[in-house]
């Protein structure tokens, strides 16, 4: 079974003769563990795609899938949506978006405690993953005080706080440098085999590119899926 | 879960403490007008609380010594007295006049009393009653004597041999005490060159100053010399009467106009002061509406300040409570410190006004409660702007 799936997904913007068509029956899927890449150039759709797939938007048609339950069917749409997103779908953002007046440990505790797990059980949690990502130095930190590799680390294990099935990277590796990107995407990777999560990459970064197994193209609301190179991370 | 206000808070404190000091001292100014109101109403009736009388007796048609002149003779105390429900009658003079003392002016409130009798000073702090019958005075320790102290009053002098506190007239001004007899003298002094100059007049009327009458026109002066006139006249009943049936005798058979204490307090602080409260009122809706637009106002930057943050806490799936509850409680942040600041702003500041600013612990927490309204208020615009933002925001820009 797929982690997330999408079928013939539609979102139309507005009626009649200035309705924009930004998808277009677009169908994908991401398996358990798998990291998949999401190209395309700008105006392609890729945000509503992406609005779409982590359940802040309603498709106009089609179906949407999460782990084996339907969010989205055709204008049925799952009642409790925030629900989902804070226990199903992780978020990296391409800033990090970390809240400023958080340490990184409450940042990373936030979203089990808003999922209504105890205080301590919630810092547990996020130390783990802060020492998973190699970040647990800084856990006492505010955000501010940190490197663009580190916070992306962090965010990172923020996505991963509640162990979601699937997580959606909106172009997580743009404010970094090669070697960085390198090292925030191998994390990704590793993360995804570990914790049998499904990825969506979203990405324009040429040194990325060539790593992903398999990617998603799209063209003016239209979704090629292509054979990626997946070239192995350098140690 | 984590406390978001107080983390923000904590995160940018010295700008917020700051921010609400700000607002503290406008909260201040508001509670120090609170103090005015309270401490003119308060002045307003001290004069007469202190005489513990239970009814004034005053000019026909007049509204008393207090809001207008009123003036009766010195023998209708006599009269009244003998009514059945009176216990005790005297009379009372009150002038505000410009008492020299030490080379400087000191705006005061004479009050003429008889001596044991109802009108006389309540309670001394310092010093003695009057027990000479003429020259010496009883003054309110705002006025700034001291006993032993010689005070000019037009061109009387006494001396201060006791002092009294609390004991203001209605605008505020320290009531210096004097015999009746005093009163009646400062009341009527003139000058020197005057009274020449009324001497002179009189003696060239013919109609006064006439051949076959020798007497007249030294009757005429010395009867413009005297004073036999009093302000009103203050009752003590005997124990069980009713004072509106007292007053209503009164008003029927001797034909003066009587007044309870209730009646006098609202005369004072219903018509005699209203324009001042009605003043200080409007400038305190003022600042009300003045605070509550710049606490919106912060808490509304505030929270757009942090916009991003709270299109990232919906998309990971904070709830809508969660987010108004960080702002409600910034924006009830800010008015607790500010009413701390305020307090302490209004107290430090309430000895320094020239009139009396009476901070009352009831008006204090009645303030405090109508802060956290105000900040809960002006936190709506805020919360309403920060409910519109759409996770979808968070993502792709």
């Amino acid at each position: 079974m797929e982690a997330i799936r999408m079928d013939n997904l539609v979102k139309t913007y507005g009626s009649g003769s200035t309705a924009v068509h930004a998808i277009k029956n677009v169908s994908l899927y991401v398996n358990p563990g798998e990291v998949v890449g999401l190209l395309g150039p700008s105006g392609s759709g890729k945000t509503t795609l992406l609005q779409c797939l982590g359940a802040v938007i309603d498709p106009t048609a089609g179906r949407i899938e999460l782990n084996g339950e339907t969010i989205f069917d055709n204008g049925w749409k799952l009642s409790d949506l925030r629900a989902l997103r804070r226990d199903k779908i992780g978020f990296v953002f391409q800033a990090a978006y970390l809240i400023p007046f958080l340490s990184v440990l409450d940042n990373v505790a936030l979203l089990p405690m808003l999922a209504e797990q105890s205080n301590a059980m919630a810092r547990k949690r996020a130390m783990e993953l802060l020492t998973i990502l190699e970040v647990e130095h800084r856990a006492h930190a505010k955000p501010s005080e940190l490197s663009g590799g580190e916070q992306q680390r962090v965010a990172i294990a923020r996505a991963m706080a509640n162990q979601p099935p699937f997580i959606l990277a909106d172009e997580p590796t743009a404010p970094l440098d090669s070697e960085r990107s390198l090292i925030v995407m191998k994390l990704l990777a590793r993360l995804a085999q570990e914790y049998n999560t499904a990825i969506m990459v979203v990405t324009h970064d040429d040194i990325i590119i060539p790593r992903f197994k398999r990617l998603y193209r799209l063209r003016d609301g239209v979704a090629h899926e292509e054979a990626g190179q997946g070239l192995p991370f350098p140690d | 879960m984590i406390n978001l206000a107080f983390k923000e808070i904590s995160y940018s404190w010295v700008r917020y403490v700051l921010t609400a000091a700000g607002l503290g001292l406008l909260i201040g100014v508001t509670l120090t007008m609170t103090g005015l109101v309270r401490g003119m109403m308060d002045d307003a009736v001290a004069l007469i609380r202190g005489t513990h009388a239970d009814l004034w007796v005053v000019q026909d048609d007049t509204m008393g010594p207090y809001a207008e002149s009123s003036t009766l003779y010195d023998d209708v105390s006599r009269n009244i007295s003998g009514l059945p429900g009176v216990a005790e009658a005297s009379n009372v003079a009150y002038l505000t006049v410009q008492v020299r003392h030490a080379g400087k002016d000191i705006r005061a409130q004479v009050a003429g009393f008889e001596k044991n009798k109802p009108g006389e000073p309540p309670y001394l702090v310092s010093g003695r009653p009057i027990l000479q019958s003429r020259y010496e005075a009883i003054a309110d320790i705002k006025s700034g004597f001291r006993l032993g102290d010689k005070i000019g009053i037009r061109r009387t002098e006494l001396t201060v041999v006791g002092l009294t506190k609390g004991m203001v007239s209605s605008g505020g001004d320290p009531v210096v005490f004097v015999t009746m007899k005093d009163a009646q003298d400062i009341q009527f002094q003139k000058d020197n060159t005057t009274i020449y100059n009324e001497r002179n007049r009189l003696s060239a009327n013919p109609k006064l100053n006439r051949p076959g009458s020798p007497g007249l026109l030294q009757a005429v002066t010395d009867s413009q010399q005297s004073n036999q006139k009093v302000n009103a006249v203050l009752v003590r009943l005997t124990p069980g009467f009713d004072p509106d049936t007292v007053a209503e005798t009164i008003r029927r058979w001797k034909h003066f106009e009587v007044y309870t204490y209730e009646q006098m307090r609202q005369i004072l602080q219903e018509r005699v002061i209203i324009n001042a409260l009605r003043q200080l009122g409007m400038f305190m809706v003022i600042l009300a509406i003045v605070s509550t637009a710049i606490i919106a106002l912060i808490i509304y930057n505030m929270t757009m300040g942090k916009i991003r943050e709270i299109a990232v806490l919906k998309l990971i799936g904070a709830k809508n409570k969660t987010i108004i509850s960080m702002i409600l409680q910034q924006a009830w942040g800010l008015g607790i410190i500010g009413y701390i600041v305020g307090n302490a702003t209004a107290t430090t500041l309430a000895p320094l006004f020239p009139k009396r600013v009476e901070l009352l612990v009831f008006d204090s927490f009645v303030a405090f409660l109508i802060i956290l309204l105000i900040c809960s208020l002006a936190s709506l615009v805020a919360i309403r702007a920060a409910l519109k933002v759409q996770p979808a925001s968070a993502i792709g820009g």
